[in-house]
């Protein structure tokens, strides 16, 4: 999953690449289903013609579960949406509550690549920390790609954040023990931040500094 | 004898409402949401055609593809996918896939398919009874 960056490769415009594959992956799934349910409801209509009595109960299935899947592709977009727009400002006042909340939403296709699942464990309080809202993803996505490789199939990775003195902190965990390399301090040091590795506790800490 | 055919895809809406559709259409269907529960039933019952979702956990479409083709040669696959490139396309064909479809794939199409699977099939079965029976009568000497 961590390919190593090329000569003039950038970063971020391969997480935004990463991202949106994803969620269009999901969307066009949605978009899948949703056609197959309308011609499922011309296959009854065809019946029907035939003289085959229609099921109200069967016609209302469809219908909700055509439904469902409008309602899932719309928070699809919805995420990427706002995911788009985290660029509109390089620095701005965020609360990690909703961000790491972002970050699960766009993530769903991978951790399921993965046989992981996301848990955000949002504080109580807001966290606020002034940051590059795109920078902070990515930092945050590059942490959370480690940490479902790591972790392997059939587990789960908390995502909790924390005001710190200095700005804010958002842990990943559990790790296995035997994890060894560290995630690429690059990106995360263009947002001041860095990765902090605790194998006693069994997480990763991404630090971010209040800019 | 109605055709015979694997879904497989993590989608389980996707895999429900096709498999309905099918059987609306006198096709006798079988589900799998993995790629490792499809070869699991691939290597217990004999299918006219299995249709791959191409990118699911643990295992991908590809890599069920090598995997079938291997325990079944005869095996007729057909790879759907939300985003087919002529990349991935060649790849599947090259490793013995049968076609390699978009989503949403058009129905009529797709049963076309399953049809074609299903007479080819037919005609490996005649020839392999057939074999059977020179070998039995050149064994007698008749």
């Amino acid at each position: 999953m961590n390919t190593p960056l090329r000569k003039h490769d950038d970063p971020g415009l391969r997480f935004f690449g990463k991202v949106t594959a994803s969620v269009t992956h999901d969307v066009k799934n949605s978009l899948a289903t949703i056609n197959e349910n309308a011609g499922l409801l011309t296959d009854y209509a065809a019946m029907a013609a035939r003289g085959k009595p229609l099921d109200p109960e069967r016609v209302n299935a469809l219908a909700v579960r055509i439904m469902d899947q409008v309602k899932r592709a719309d928070g699809l977009l919805k995420s990427m949406n706002r995911f788009a727009h985290s660029v509109d400002d390089s620095l701005k006042k965020v609360d990690l509550n909703e961000v790491l909340q972002l970050l699960a939403a766009l993530s769903i296709r991978f951790a399921a690549m993965c046989g992981t699942t996301i848990d955000v464990r949002p504080s109580s309080d807001p966290v606020e920390i002034e940051t590059s809202p795109f920078g902070l993803l990515n930092a945050l996505f590059l942490c959370l790609e480690f940490a479902m490789t790591a972790t392997g199939r059939g587990r789960s990775i908390d995502l909790r954040p924390e005001k710190t003195a200095t700005g804010a902190c958002v842990h990943f965990g559990p790790l296995p023990d035997a994890v060894i390399s560290d995630p690429d301090p690059c990106l995360a040091a263009s947002i001041d931040a860095r990765f902090v590795k605790n194998t006693e506790a069994g997480t990763l800490t991404l630090i971010i500094s209040d800019r | 004898m109605p055709e015979k055919v694997l879904l497989v895809d993590d989608e389980k809406d996707f895999l429900e409402v096709m498999a309905e559709r099918m059987e609306a259409r006198g096709i006798e269907v079988s589900t799998a949401s993995s790629a490792t529960e499809a070869i699991r039933l691939a290597e217990k019952e004999s299918f006219d055609a299995i249709i791959v979702d191409l990118m699911m956990p643990e295992m991908d479409g590809i890599e069920a593809l090598k995997l079938l083709k291997k325990k079944k040669p005869e095996t007729q696959v057909i790879l759907l996918t939300g985003h087919a490139t002529l990349e991935k396309g060649i790849e599947a064909m090259k490793l013995g896939a049968v076609d390699f479809l978009e989503k949403p794939a058009d129905m009529n199409q797709l049963t076309k398919k399953i049809k074609k699977a299903h007479a080819h099939k037919m005609m490996v079965v005649e020839k392999q009874i057939e074999e059977k029976m020179k070998k039995i009568m050149g064994l007698k000497g008749w």
